[in-house]
């Protein structure tokens, strides 16, 4: 956790040095007659979370805060494993948007997490990962006129626009 | 005497059947399209805007109305159940519900949001039916300082709401105004922080993608890990009495329902304000007055009842400039407006001259919707509770996909979604270091409408800004605002000195 | 309950009768959408091009004028750079149309780095020109346009002057009585035409140029009040206000409301969609619109829609380059 605290506090800095460089395209002074120009807002905020920073690191130093004292690992192995098939079934998720579509993705996304991360039986599986996608569907696409996307499977639902519509 | 005769007329109007069949079903589409994340008023009235052309428009502005209605008491559903709030209206909502659902009194949240709600809807109702006029010409002389100072206001209010960590809060807040200046800069019409020139930042970014990731993905990420994946949402048994007894307990949180009701309205009838920063502004001042403010945040049933009383007051509010100047307080109300126009009603000062019978139906609808919302809700409420009794496994993969969905349905962008995620697993691991994520959320929205009333002000002004404090309105707005930031400062440095000298002593 | 299980069977009946469908040897008929029409907006939600779209929306689906429905998507980023590049880059462009206003021709040209070419997008139809005004409020006593230059001419940069956005309509307009009037008013931006009626309204800037549609509300109660009219003849709505003609200056200026394909529609689509916005354009309802809010600009459509849009780009260009924002 302690070591943590400080890498956390250096990347936060660092992003918070290219927020202020990524202002700068912008004029960050005090236009006189006119008030602050167009990048005075982010890059002095961006300063801002640079100087919470550098507190932030001081108190680290000091041992202030509840994080810089503590020997807790930051991510235990419960924890990391957690965060590579959750989050990456996520990312997956997300990812497989762009191919399946939406509702596609949907349905192998449930699968994957209700039957092999949650050990339900194949039944409660796949009666909810059906029902899903199919009720998404009904309230996105045709109640509420929001198109998601479909991926390659596009033609699949061409009749169904036909029906529908 | 003349206006009650008005609202008697308005309120025969509403009670037509076809109204009553109107508002039932916009009440309810109005619940669940809130309670949806990702979704809120202002996507189901701009959806059903078309379908209101087969019907009158007095019947039409009244179903939309019902939707609007409903939808406010629909966003803290999934604020409370979820902890994703539906809407930026019910941010504030989860800081309190939130915990109280993972207590396992989701039913007593659920109940709290629901009256507060209806006494919010009901006195902002009253005020608006009394005070339309006079209430317009206010609204009128709040210009671009005195905006900006209530945006000030509304931080100040909220100094406490982060951790005990100072530089971690700050950082937050400094974090969520930069990403609220992502976009378009409106005062040079530059672009400004388009991050590897990439088109999806041109629209800034919206503060549902924050929150959904925050909320979404990142709370439940976090609840995994903290809880080791096993987990029973709440264990509410659900029986009328309970619910009863709920109502009985919700009465807690008189004290939030009765700020929030006259806050929000207040602030609603604001132009470019609305509601969020109303229900935010509630929030606040409730913990301020409250005798025990370090309770808020764990659970106190004030801190339901404030921000839901203020968002639906505000709601009511924002409807008073729309009518009588045409100017919309909201996004919705915007949407609203549009429609009047598409069905040949023109907004303005003469429509409640003219239009007399739309009008009054309209409010005499107010009146009707808000009742008929408040049963609605109650109804569905042990819905909302046996959603939650599903075993986790199953729960938390629907929370991720309507965090997904809800997150391309906001602006039907994929890039948005991607941010969400990026969003939601950078919370997530900021949370682990005790980073508040509530002040970055609160900043996002409060960013936008800040910072351009800031420029134009000084614009206004050549660049003295003097002006926040010459003006009538916003000088002594700004004195509070500046006063209420400093108070924790002063607090800390009387209390070290009182330590001195007791350890002097 | 009942219903769900309706649509599920609904949903197995369409599978098959599609299955079936797709099964049969293809007719000749006209083009037809496939599937819903994306209907991008150029600016953000409520404003005055969103409210137009709404109502051409609205308009094709109460009278049921297309098959497949139209479906709204708001892309102001970028002063509808986003909206372009969105349109540009549509994966499939048979389906996708836009509504634009002027930001179609400035936005081009000032950020050229977005590589849009305007003539790439397919002529639909000019639904309209919408036509600004200049308002005054009541109180400053101002009647006429001479009045006018006089006060705005002794306030010097004190004069403010609203208007939504940044080097777009309304701030072209301020220039071009600053530099032809010898004025030195001060522009504000802001970011719809709602919000400047309504800060004129509170007396927070001292005029504005809306479009009578965002002005009228205003204007009916007595509280703001037009003296001049940027268009070629005077208004119908407003037969006492003169133009700028009269005024001595060659000059009109107009925001174009027009409909466009997506770079790369097949032309059975484009006909299609010409045809769509013809049936719109000649319906009571936008007729009468048209008439209410004071409309101008009749409807073009196909290769003299082109040609306006390549003589309304000239023109900006010019005006873009004297104002300094483009070199």
């Amino acid at each position: 956790m302690r070591r943590a605290e400080i890498i956390t506090a250096g990347l936060m800095a660092l992003l918070s040095i290219y927020l202020m460089y990524k202002s700068t395209e912008l004029d960050i002074g005090y236009i006189k007659g006119e008030g602050p120009g167009g990048g005075f807002w982010p890059f002095w905020l961006a300063a801002g979370m640079l100087l919470s920073c550098v507190w932030i690191a001081i108190n680290w130093v000091l041992k202030k805060s509840p994080p810089s004292q503590s020997d807790e690992k930051y991510l235990d192995s419960y924890g990391l494993r957690m965060l590579l098939l959750v989050g990456g079934g996520v990312t997956a998720f997300i990812a497989m948007c762009h191919i399946l579509g939406f509702y596609g993705a949907i349905l192998v996304f449930l699968i994957y997490y209700i039957r092999f991360l949650g050990r339900h039986s194949w039944p409660a599986t796949l009666a909810i990962s059906i029902t899903t996608p199919v009720v998404t569907f009904l309230f996105f696409d045709i109640a509420m006129r929001i198109v998601l996307p479909k991926g390659y499977l596009e033609p699949l639902f061409l009749p169904l626009y036909d029906f529908f519509f | 005497m003349e206006i009650l005769g008005l609202l008697m007329d308005g309120v025969f109007i509403a009670l037509d059947p076809l109204n009553i069949l109107l508002m039932l079903i916009g009440v309810a589409l109005g619940l669940f399209i809130g309670a949806m994340p990702g979704l809120g008023s202002v996507n189901g009235v701009a959806i059903l805007l078309p379908a209101t052309f087969l019907v009158p428009p007095a019947s039409a502005m009244i179903f939309l109305a019902a939707i609007y209605y409903g939808a406010m008491y629909g966003g803290a559903i999934s604020s409370i159940t979820l902890g994703i709030p539906g809407a930026s209206t019910a941010v504030a909502t989860t800081f309190d519900g939130r915990p109280l659902a993972l207590k396992g009194r989701a039913d007593l949240a659920l109940v709290t949001a629901a009256v507060a709600s209806f006494v919010g809807g009901s006195v902002a109702n009253v005020l608006f039916t009394a005070f339309a006029p006079p209430l317009a010409s206010v609204a009128l002389d709040f210009g671009d300082p005195e905006i900006f100072a209530l945006m000030l206001l509304a931080f100040a209010t909220f100094v406490g709401l982060g951790g005990d960590d100072i530089p971690k809060t700050l950082f937050s807040i400094f974090f969520g105004l930069v990403m609220a200046s992502v976009g378009l800069d409106i005062m040079t019409g530059e672009p400004r922080l388009i991050f590897g020139d990439i088109t999806g930042f041109m629209h800034g970014i919206n503060f549902l993608v924050l929150a959904i990731g925050i909320y979404g993905i990142g709370e439940m990420l976090w609840t995994i890990d903290s809880t080791r994946g096993n987990l029973t949402m709440t264990e509410a048994v659900l029986s009328i009495k309970r619910i009863l007894a709920a109502c009985r307990e919700s009465i807690k949180g008189w004290k939030g329902t009765a700020i929030g009701s006259f806050l929000g309205f207040f602030v609603g009838i604001l132009p470019a304000a609305g509601a969020t920063p109303g229900s935010l502004m509630a929030y606040g001042v409730t913990k301020m007055v409250s005798k025990n403010p370090k309770e808020f945040g764990k659970g106190h049933v004030g801190g339901v009842a404030a921000p839901e009383a203020a968002n639906n007051s505000a709601s009511t509010g924002a409807m008073l400039p729309m009518l009588t100047l045409g100017i919309p307080g909201s996004p919705t109300t915007a949407i609203l407006l549009g429609g009047m126009v598409i069905w040949g009603l023109q907004p303005g000062p003469l429509l409640f001259q003219t239009q007399t019978e739309f009008v009054w139906g309209l409010i005499g609808s107010f009146y009707i919707s808000n009742l008929f919302a408040l049963i609605v809700n109650l109804a569905f409420i042990p819905l909302f509770i046996w959603m939650l009794r599903m075993p986790f496994t199953v729960l938390a993969p629907m929370i991720f996909v309507l965090s997904v969905v809800g997150g391309y349905a906001a602006t039907q962008d994929m890039h948005d979604v991607w941010l969400m995620l990026i969003f939601g697993v950078g919370a997530y691991l900021l949370r682990k270091l005790d980073y508040p994520v509530a002040p970055a959320v609160l900043a996002i929205v409060l960013g936008p409408i800040a910072e351009p009333k800031l420029r134009q002000s000084l614009l206004f002004s050549s660049g003295d800004p003097m002006i926040f404090l010459e003006r009538p309105i916003s000088g002594p707005i700004t004195v509070i605002a500046i006063i209420l930031i400093l108070l924790p400062l002063f607090k800390l440095i009387r209390d070290k000195l009182k330590g001195k000298k007791a350890a002097a002593g | 309950m009942a219903i769900s299980r309706r649509h599920i069977l609904g949903l197995a009946g369409a599978l098959s009768i599609g299955a079936m469908v797709a099964g049969l040897p293809g007719t000749a008929a006209a083009w037809e959408p496939t599937k819903p029409i994306d209907f991008i907006i150029m600016a953000g939600k409520g404003g005055g091009a969103d409210k137009m779209a709404r109502l051409m929306q609205a308009i094709v689906e109460s009278e049921k004028m297309a098959s497949k429905p139209l479906v709204p998507v708001n892309k102001s980023g970028g002063s509808g750079a986003e909206a372009l590049i969105a349109a540009k880059g549509a994966n499939d462009p048979d389906h996708t149309i836009m509504v634009t206003l002027n930001s179609f021709f400035t936005t081009p040209l000032r950020q050229p780095k977005l590589g849009i070419d305007i003539m790439t997008f397919a002529p639909v139809g000019r639904m309209a020109e919408d036509t600004f005004l200049l308002w005054v409020h009541k109180d400053s006593g101002i009647k006429t346009f001479e009045e006018f230059l006089a006060k705005a001419k002794a306030d010097g940069n004190k004069w403010v002057m609203g208007g939504t956005g940044k080097a777009q309509e309304d701030e072209l307009l301020t220039e071009y009585l600053n530099n032809n009037f010898g004025l030195t008013i001060k522009y504000v931006p802001y970011k719809g035409g709602g919000t400047v009626a309504k800060q004129l309204a509170g007396k927070h800037i001292n005029s504005s140029v809306n479009n009578p549609s965002e002005a009228l509300g205003f204007y009916e109660s007595g509280d703001v009040v037009p003296i001049l009219s940027f268009t070629a003849e005077r208004l119908p709505l407003f037969p006492d206000v003169p133009t700028l003609k009269e005024k001595g200056k060659d000059f009109s200026y107009g925001m174009q409301r027009a409909v466009v394909g997506a770079p790369g529609m097949s032309a059975d689509a484009l006909k299609y969609y010409q045809d769509l916005f013809h049936k719109v354009y000649t319906s009571a309802k936008w007729q009468k619109y048209r008439k209410d809010k004071s409309l101008f600009g009749d409807e073009l459509t196909g290769d003299p829609l082109k040609a306006y849009w390549d003589e309304q780009r000239e023109r900006h260009r010019k005006m873009l380059t004297e104002m300094g924002a483009i070199k």
